[in-house]
């Protein structure tokens, strides 16, 4: 049965009226219109739908909203403070790691979460970690570089 | 072969596009179609589809003035118009260039309205490589000649000769210092009708590749801010006040027939719409969830009959079983000299077959659609490289004449060339039109991989042989089924045939980036290895033996140089080994040389040293960001990619199952780029992905001497 929700999303409170095992990403999406984070897989495969759930990359795909009832949510719509963006998002910008674009927020709120849990980590940590995203365009050299950038300079 | 510029005439034109009718006609409801008997419309509806029917990249080619491509904003902004569409490849920055350029405009004041149908002259689709050497000419010149009339209308604000003005940054100076923006002339009634009633000419003078400022300069993404802070609006991001979100019910098989359903319990679920139009079944909600759940309730009470279909188990038998020689073996046929009576007499000879598995594209973003009926006119925003030929099948589907269709494009996630068709379109309208109100639908990643389409999978055969003196004397090469495109061999050969012979293909097939060059360029390039091998020859050299000096040459001597070919091929390490192979489609020219690790079942790619040339650079950092992608792409399709499928269902349809490249598996790259500023740019966003398989074909059997003649590679 549909009940209300209070969630915590980019530091405000949202509220909804849903059921406790619908995807969090098609709540941010539809509910919400928080649509950076995309939908890839559904199966939480290929890592478009990356939200920080608690402070921990989460894939809001396989996600219930129940579970993420009562944490923070951090969604790419939050990152960016009074038009600054978040170094991860400035590595991103400057290393040019975007092609079409789609898996993009994904790829930051993991290397978000990840450069700051693992300040000064090796390339292989980094390959590791990141290696749970797909990117079709298969831009990944650039993605690589941009992450090695934001960990370097947090 | 010489440096001759590109000759459109050697391109196979997505000859193996998908030609097909829209996925469902539907009748017309009543009320429309007593109004469009009432308003004699019937024989305008019938005969407008030939329009529609125009190949997609073939843009209609009629005098075009300026205000359809170009509208001067209040603001001084510079808005361009093309129905070309953004899937990754870079056509917005380009495009953005090449007005800047011409404009002489920074490229802040360049807007790009891409892929409306209602706005933008028709550039055709955004396929073949196409938007660099077609589009990007015809914007540039339109650039040129709006620059001349702006100047000229600046010259009279001023009451000046145009010779006297100098153009800079948005700002028309006379030599008296006086001075007109871009927005007071945007604000002078006549430039509308100076724009309107200006055409321009292809052959206008544009800037001298030796004087390029913008184009040739590594313009960073246009709409980079946008992407990284969530705010690019995919197709699947589109909404509209009051939207529904859509699921659409499909067979559990290939070619299954429902033979019964109960739309009941679907129906009375609360804020649900269902919607039965023949084969099509569909539902929208309030949310996806609710829309799924419909879903499921109607597959739940739906009975279907499932006819065989053929296993991927046995798919090549079933596609040489199913070819038809007569159909196709004299358009892309081509023979030379008696090759057959040649190769009977040769000692030094192979006769081999290689097999190409079906592959998907996979876009990040799988199909998706939002449809929304104002007043019995449809708009459409989705995911497509051909808004032109969506168009034409929303017009067929709903029988609807042209003006009452509108098709956006908005920046969408990947395409490959697997978004070619309006299935989600039409879907998405369909319900729309039921619901009364806008309806978003996105495939689900298992309905991409199943309904969407695949690349052509193929099986080659071979024979050839060499002379005593290792020169190639017959070349006989046949393609069952993946198609035409790079069939013909760049190498000297004394007598041959190629051919190109169609097939019953079990899945649904057609573009993917490069086509049928992948195929032909792996066939070829391993055939040649193993020519090689009997004319006991080092491939590097045995190929430059083959090739007149040009183009290609040139680029794989650069490869092999920067790979340093001759030391390390003779130096081989245990369990490691080097392989190379180059080819040309679409008027550019490609060589990879690998090194590769073999421990038992398990094949690494450790570098892949790649020379790459496409005329004079448009933009050097968007070309290696296209290069590298193409070469890891490559990987997937020569390494991991197959589909499977059996009983009429795809076996692997999620990226859990269907491995796709990850960063994990980049190997070391070395790009070489070579600027060829003395002939034309041509596009680049394919051709780099046909040398990979081949190059790391060769360098498994020279590490381990296994010759692997399959895509996916296997060692046994």
């Amino acid at each position: 049965m549909p009940r209300k929700f209070v969630l915590q999303i980019n530091g405000s409170e949202r509220t909804t009226t849903t059921d406790d095992d619908r995807p969090l990403l098609d709540v941010l999406r539809e509910d919400f219109q928080l649509t950076g984070a995309k939908y890839g897989c559904g199966e939480g495969a290929c890592g478009a739908c990356t939200v920080l759930v608690g402070g921990q990359p989460t894939r809001s795909c396989i996600t219930r909203v129940a579970d993420a009832e009562g944490q923070s949510i951090q969604t790419i719509e939050g990152l960016a403070t009074e038009g600054r963006l978040h170094a991860v998002q400035q590595a991103f910008l400057d290393h040019q790691a975007m092609q079409c674009g789609y898996c993009v927020p994904g790829h930051i709120m993991t290397a978000v979460a990840f450069t700051q849990q693992n300040p000064g980590a090796s390339r292989e940590q980094i390959v590791a970690a990141m290696s749970e995203h797909l990117c079709r365009c298969c831009n990944y050299p650039n993605l690589l570089a941009a992450v090695t950038s934001a960990v370097a300079r947090p | 072969m010489t440096d001759q510029p590109f000759d459109a005439r050697h391109a196979e034109f997505e000859r193996y596009e998908l030609r097909e009718s829209p996925p469902y006609v539907f009748a017309a409801d009543r009320r429309e179609f007593v109004q469009l008997l009432g308003a004699g419309l019937v024989i305008l509806v019938a005969a407008k589809p030939a329009a529609g029917q125009r190949r997609g990249n073939a843009p209609a080619r009629r005098e075009e003035s300026l205000s359809q491509r170009f509208h001067l904003g209040e603001d001084g902004v510079i808005t361009v118009l093309t129905s070309k569409v953004e899937v990754g490849q870079g056509a917005r920055t380009q495009i953005t260039q090449a007005a800047s350029e011409e404009l002489n405009l920074p490229t802040e004041r360049i807007r790009v309205i891409m892929a409306d149908t209602e706005q933008c002259p028709d550039d055709g689709g955004t396929a073949g490589s196409r938007t660099t050497p077609s589009t990007v000419p015809r914007v540039r010149s339109a650039a040129a000649t709006a620059r001349d009339v702006l100047i000229r209308l600046a010259a009279e604000h001023l009451g000046v000769e145009r010779t006297e003005i100098k153009f800079e940054d948005g700002v028309f100076r006379a030599a008296s210092g006086k001075d007109a923006s871009l927005a007071q002339l945007a604000a002078d009634p006549n430039l509308q009708s100076r724009f309107a009633s200006q055409t321009w000419r292809d052959g206008v003078e544009v800037t001298p590749v030796n004087e390029w400022r913008v184009l040739g300069a590594s313009v960073p993404h246009v709409r980079g801010r946008d992407t990284v802070t969530g705010r690019v609006l995919y197709p699947s991001d589109i909404v509209r006040p009051g939207m529904l979100y859509g699921k659409v019910l499909r067979p559990p098989s290939y070619g299954a027939t429902l033979t019964s359903i109960d739309l009941a319990p679907a129906q009375a679920m609360p804020n649900v719409i269902v919607v039965r139009d023949g084969e099509f079944i569909g539902c929208a909600a309030p949310t996806t969830w609710e829309a799924n759940q419909a879903r499921t309730a109607l597959a739940q009470h739906a009975q279907w009959d499932r006819p065989r279909h053929p296993s991927s188990a046995n798919l090549f038998e079933h596609l040489k079983e199913t070819s038809e020689p007569s159909r196709d073996g004299g358009r892309d046929g081509r023979t030379w000299g008696d090759s057959a009576s040649t190769l009977a007499r040769l000692e030094k000879k192979l006769s081999t077959a290689y097999t190409v598995a079906y592959i998907q594209h996979a876009p990040m973003e799988p199909r998706a659609a939002v449809a929304e009926w104002t007043e019995g006119k449809l708009t459409v925003w989705t995911g497509t490289q051909q808004p032109s030929r969506v168009h034409s099948e929303l017009c067929q589907s709903f029988r609807l004449p042209q003006d009452r269709v509108r098709v956006i494009v908005p920046d969408t996630g990947g395409g490959f060339g697997g978004k070619h068709t309006g299935e989600v379109a039409v879907e998405a309208a369909r319900l729309a039109r039921s619901a009364h109100r806008p309806v978003r639908l996105q495939w689900t990643r298992e309905e991409e991989f199943t309904w969407a389409y695949f690349r052509p999978a193929g099986l080659i055969e071979v024979q050839a042989g060499v002379d005593a003196n290792g020169a190639i004397a017959a070349w006989d090469f046949t393609n069952y089924n993946s198609g035409g495109s790079a069939i013909d061999t760049p190498y000297q050969t004394a007598a041959g045939r190629t051919r190109f012979i169609a097939a019953n293909s079990p899945l649904r097939q057609g573009s993917y980036r490069a086509l049928a060059s992948t195929a032909n360029t792996f066939a070829r390039e391993s055939a040649m290895d193993e020519l090689a091998a009997l004319a006991q020859v080092d491939p590097l050299e045995f190929r430059l033996q083959h090739l007149e000096e040009g183009r290609l040459k040139n680029v794989l001597r650069a490869a092999a140089q920067k790979f340093d070919w001759a030391r390390r091929r003779s130096n081989r390490r245990a369990t490691r080994g080097v392989g190379l192979a180059c080819g040309t489609e679409k008027g550019s020219y490609v060589a990879a040389c690998v090194e590769v690790e073999v421990n038992d079942d398990a094949i690494r790619v450790l570098q892949v040293c790649q020379a790459y040339e496409c005329g004079a650079i448009q933009n050097p950092a968007n070309l290696r960001a296209q290069v590298e992608g193409c070469i890891i792409m490559g990987l997937g399709g020569a390494l991991y990619e197959a589909i499977e499928f059996e009983d009429g269902q795809i076996s692997n349809a999620s990226f859990s199952e269907y491995r796709t490249p990850r960063m994990s598996d980049v190997p070391e790259l070395d790009i070489v780029l070579l600027d060829r500023k003395d002939l034309p740019s041509v596009g680049a966003g394919e051709t780099p992905i046909i040398a990979v398989a081949p190059a790391i074909a060769n360098a498994i059997d020279h590490a381990v001497g296994v010759r692997s003649r399959s895509m996916p590679l296997r060692l046994s």
